[in-house]
Parts: C-alpha cells; structure tokens; sequence
C-alpha cells in the first residue's frame, strides 16, 4: 500500500504554527506521494485543519517549510497553489446555480464558453451529478452540495484536493456511501486526496497512510493496517479501534526475541520485527491486546497456541457481533472480547466460564 | 400563525388601540394631499374646491428646482459615500479582531444618539475655525457623519450573514481579492448595500438641522421649504410638494422591497438577515 516508489508531491519540513500565545502545530515532519489519499487524523482541535490550512495556503508557517510539487510555498497565495479545498461547510456559492459555482474557477482561465461548459459537464458527471447544472445551490441536498463542492475543485485539475472534513455532515448511511464513492474517484483519476477527519474508521477505510495527530505533533504516520496492528504509543493504540492494556514487564529485545511475563495471560516470547524499531524491553509496563484477537473457545474453533480461563463479566449484543466483558484472573480491570455471532455459536452468558483463546501474535508491544 | 393572529384579533381593546394609533400617525399626513388639492389659500377647513394649480405653481418655481437639484446631489452623494464607509467598517468589524475595537466602533456608532443640533454647531464651529467656506459639500460631510452609522448597522447584518469559507473558496479556486469581492462578496451582500443606499438617502433627503447650518448659498428642499412656510400664501404649494415626496418616497420603498426581496429569492438565502431593515 506504501508509495515508495511514488513520487513526493508534497513535503512538509518542521512546520510550526503559533496563533499568539497558542501553539497549534509543534514541528510537523511529513512527505505525501503523489497520487496517494493521505489522511490527517486527530481528536478536535489537535492542529490538523491547521496543517491542511497551512497546505492550502490560508495561514502562513510560523516556522519550517511546504513544498508542492518539488516548489516552496513560502508567499504564494492560495490563489496560485496546485491545490484546491472542499470545504466542511461545502462553501457552495448561494446566488449562481450548480453549473457556474462548477465553472467558477475556469472563468480565470478565460477557456471559450462552450469549453467551459464542457469541463464543468464532464466533472459533474465525474460526481454523478449530470444534468443538474441549472439547479440552484438551495435546491440541493447536503450530499449533493457535497458533490458540487468536490466537482468545483477537481475541475481545476489540481495536483492535491484537500478535504476539510467533508463528509461530517451527512447522515451514517450517506457517509459510507461518499467513503467509497471518493475512494474510487480518487483511484481512477490519481490526483493525491489529503483528508481531515476525526473519524477513526473513516480514515482506515479511505487512506493509502494516515497520520494521527495529537497536540499539534504527528504521533504516527503509518498505513491502515500498521496503524492498526502496530499503534506506537499506548494513546494511538487506544484512539484507533478498542484495545485492552494489560500490565506485563519484558526483557530482551535489542534485535533479540522479547521474553514477557503478563500476569493475565502469563510469559510469552514475542518476535522482535513485532515490536516498533528500537523498543527498550524495560520501557514496557503494558502490551495490548485487541478484542478480536482474544476468542472465547466453542466447537467451531481450533485448538489455540496459549488458551487461559475468564468468567464473563457482562455482553453487549450488537446482533452481528457481541463484546464480552472477561475477567482474567490477574488482570486489574475485565478485558473486552468481540466475537462475531456465527451460525451455531451460542452467545456466552454472563456469570458462565469460559476458556478465552490467544497467541503471540495477538499481543501488541507499546512503549 | 393563524392561531396566534386570532388571538390577537379576539383582544377587542387591542384593535381599538391599534386603530388609534393609525390615526394618530396617519391623519396629519392624509391632511397634507387634501390641503394640496383645496382650491384656497388658507389653509383651513371648510375645503372650498378641486384645484391643481399649487402643482402647477411648483413646475414654476425656478428656486424650487434648484433646491431639489441640490437635495437630488447631496442625498445621492451622502448614499454612496456613507455606504462605502459603512462597508469597510462593517466589514472590518466582522472580519477582523483588533485592541480597542469595541471603544472605536462605539465612537463611528455615537452620531446615532447624539442631538443633530450638538453635532451641527459642531460643525459649522469647526468648518469656520479652518476657514472653509459652507457649501452642499459641507453638508454631505455633515450628513455623512451622521448616515454612516445607519450604514454600519445594516451592513453588519450582511456581513454577519457571509459565511468566511464563501471567499476563501473563491480564493481557492484562483480567483484574485478584487474578483472575490466583485463575483462572491458584492452580490451576496447586495440587498445590504441597497438598504443602506436607500436609508441613508432618505435619511439626508428629509435632513433639516444640519443642512441648515452648514448650507451656504445653495439651499436643500427641507432648508427651501422652512423657508417658504414664512410665507402663508406659499403654504399650499408646500402642501403639494409634501403630497409629491410622500408619494415619491413611498413608491421608492415599495420599490426598494421588491427588489430586495426578488435579490434574496434568486439568491437562494434566508431573508432575515436584512429583514426589516426597509
């Protein structure tokens, strides 16, 4: 999934941010390839719409560097950036129709009117929107806005679309579908997406690599599955997805295979290329262990590496899935276990024993 | 709405009250058309007979023109420079956060309230201490003065209702600050300007106090006319041009709302922004 082979298209060198007194951004190293959705990801207010705002060319670096496309942006406007925004707000222009607020841009680039024409039918077509051209912005719906917005930046054929949130103000069902419905534009035009969500799952669903943000600082910058499998720290493990801390101490390491002792679980030996590079075994004090890796044992599964005893403390039935709450004896707090409702498989009832499966590999080194 | 329009309506004491109030606020402008088609000099009743000759008396009155030429050059003058001012300030205001902002639109916000007759001695005290002469120019900074303010809180509401990522869109997409403004901001916030053009017009047109004070030899309709009512046998031809610019200025409003709301319908925004305000 990683680009090493793509070209950098955008490079962001020790960017700092001050607004006064606030500092929003803290030294932000990244390189975004070319043709990639990248995702820039953080609870709110941890600077990530600053740095998209940054690449835009709204606010101005208080310290560092962005370049676009191999050139520095240091004093060109947004106006004169390869980039162009979709806002959250969508910023549709309410006093001219959808096919203008499209065309808005190109009139700059003074093409002949029936070219301009052309671009903007072609781009609404790009969003499944043909034929509205002559609808006024206030007889659309919000995903329509959401398209026209969209149509309006890519028929500037820009080299990076920057999306601000965009689909945090639709209802569940239209999220998911713009989720794939982006995904695959972004795919078959190749234009770099860079998107900025709070949405976890979002993120993981959309992005070739994902930078999670926290204070201003990119606390990870990974693919979807690393950042997953592999979170860095303890606050990305638990930002991203459910995961249970359990208290362990290792030794080892080094390049060498990590020995730890878990109370909850017991020792275990942990391949080296499991850990983030260059953790120190003594810097361990917790491993996590995500609720889809534990499995409560029944007739329809195999024999497990390690298996340990819990009684289950309490379920949460959410018809595909049920997340156990299990104590494990040793264990300071329950663990939480998902297990998906599989045809035969009895949901397991609060108060019962049950044998809880596992494996080396289910268990995540943090520092 | 209609439940709430019968409730009213069932108050019988409240319709007799709004009744009144009519009359109170109307009746002496229906005298001013009834004076002005009496076929007498004295203004007084009985009525003695139809008459158009006080407006034909007007279309004589070479001074009469002059005086509405010149109210014509200082309300257009003052509507369009107030307006302008009232913009960037109400813009500013909205845009931008500075120190001491508050205590600075206080100050523009003060000509509201303050006496016209304080803000006019003022004035004409200053305009003779640097030995400029009176002129319709030093009315139209008098009136400015005072008709910016008007401007500033009409155009706040426009503004308010700009949404900011509206121009960074259009930012965004190439366009220069100047086209921005001129493709994205100008329309939306122009049923604003038009309220404020109007107001403020209508504001200087009727303004008396310190077109008196600091009008030189060139006179404004209401200087004109205060100065014909020392005449009793002028006064039923200052009856027809009242009948004339009570008409005038309510064809201009009616006018001015159609527009205003046939703006807010294309442009597909919420009325209320500007609602009220004409």
């Amino acid at each position: 999934m990683t680009q090493d082979s793509a070209a950098p298209i955008i490079e962001i060198k020790g960017v700092t941010k001050n607004f006064g007194a606030v500092t929003a951004l803290k030294g932000v190293d990244a390189v975004i390839h070319e043709g990639e959705f990248f995702s820039l990801l953080g609870p709110s207010g941890c600077g990530k719409t600053t740095l998209l705002r940054l690449i835009a060319g709204f606010e101005q670096v208080s310290g560092g560097t962005i370049a676009i496309g191999g050139k520095p942006m240091k004093d060109i406007p947004a106006n004169q950036r390869p980039t162009n925004m979709v806002f959250q707000s969508y910023a549709i222009f309410p006093h001219l129709n959808v096919a203008e607020n499209v065309g808005y841009g190109l009139k700059r680039k003074k093409l002949g009117r029936e070219e301009t024409a052309r671009e903007v039918e072609q781009a609404l077509d790009m969003v499944d929107l043909a034929g509205y051209g002559q609808r006024k912005a206030h007889e659309l719906s919000g995903g329509q806005r959401q398209r026209v917005a969209l149509a309006r930046a890519l028929v500037m054929r820009p080299k990076v679309i920057l999306l601000d949130e965009p689909l945090s103000a639709l209802d569940k069902k239209l999220r998911d579908q713009m989720q794939h419905e982006l995904r695959r534009l972004q795919k078959s035009l190749g234009i770099t997406f860079i998107l900025v969500t709070h949405d976890q799952e979002e993120a993981l669903i959309m992005s070739d690599r994902i930078a999670v943000i926290f204070d201003g600082a990119i606390a990870q910058l990974a693919t979807p599955e690393d950042l997953y499998r592999r979170p860095a720290t303890r606050r990305v493990a638990s930002f991203i997805g459910v995961m249970n801390f359990l208290d362990a101490t290792a030794t080892g390491g080094n390049g060498a295979p990590y020995h730890l002792d878990i109370p909850a679980l017991g020792k275990v030996e942990i391949a080296a290329d499991q850990a983030p590079a260059g953790l120190d075994a003594a810097c361990i004090t917790s491993v996590g262990v995500r609720p889809e890796m534990f499995t409560i044992t029944g007739d329809d599964t195999g024999p497990f590496e390690r298996e340990v005893e819990g009684r289950v403390a309490g379920t949460d039935y959410y018809g595909d899935m049920t997340y156990y709450s299990v104590a494990l004896p040793g264990a300071a707090a329950p663990v939480t276990i998902s297990m998906r409702n599989t045809a035969g498989r009895a949901v397991a009832r609060e108060g019962s024993t049950v044998t809880v499966g596992w494996g080396a590999e289910s268990i995540v080194l943090l520092e | 709405m209609m439940g709430r329009a019968m409730r009213y309506a069932s108050a019988r004491w409240l319709v007799v009250y709004a009744v009144a109030y009519m009359i109170f606020l109307y009746a002496p402008v229906i005298l001013l058309p009834l004076f002005a088609f009496n076929d007498g000099t004295v203004v007084a009743f009985p009525l003695t007979g139809f008459t158009t000759k006080w407006f034909g008396l007007l279309w004589s009155t070479e001074a009469l023109h002059g005086a509405v030429r010149n109210s014509a050059f200082v309300a257009v003058s003052t509507a369009l420079i107030s307006t302008v001012l009232g913009a960037c300030a109400a813009r500013s205001a909205s845009k931008y956060r500075f120190p001491g902002q508050r205590g600075v639109m206080g100050f523009i916000m003060l000509p509201l309230v303050l006496p016209e007759i304080i803000v006019a001695v003022a004035l004409l005290v200053m305009l003779i201490q640097l030995g400029m002469s009176l002129s319709l120019w030093t009315v139209i900074a008098g009136h400015v003065l005072i008709c910016t303010p008007f401007s500033i809180a009409i155009l706040s509401s426009a503004f308010a209702g700009l949404e900011d990522s509206l121009e960074e869109a259009s930012f965004d997409l190439g366009e220069t600050r100047w086209g921005t403004f001129r493709r994205v901001t100008l329309p939306l916030i122009m049923p604003g300007v038009i309220s404020s053009l109007l107001i403020t017009f209508t504001i200087s047109l009727d303004e008396f106090i310190i077109a008196f004070f600091l009008t030189g030899t060139d006179v404004t309709l209401p200087v004109y006319i205060w100065s014909q009512l020392r005449f009793p046998s002028k006064l039923p031809s200052v009856m027809a041009l009242g009948t004339i610019l009570l008409v005038l200025s309510v064809a201009l409003l009616m006018v001015a709302e159609v527009f205003r709301r046939r703006a807010v319908r294309r442009q597909g925004m919420d009325g209320g922004s500007t609602q009220g305000l004409i």
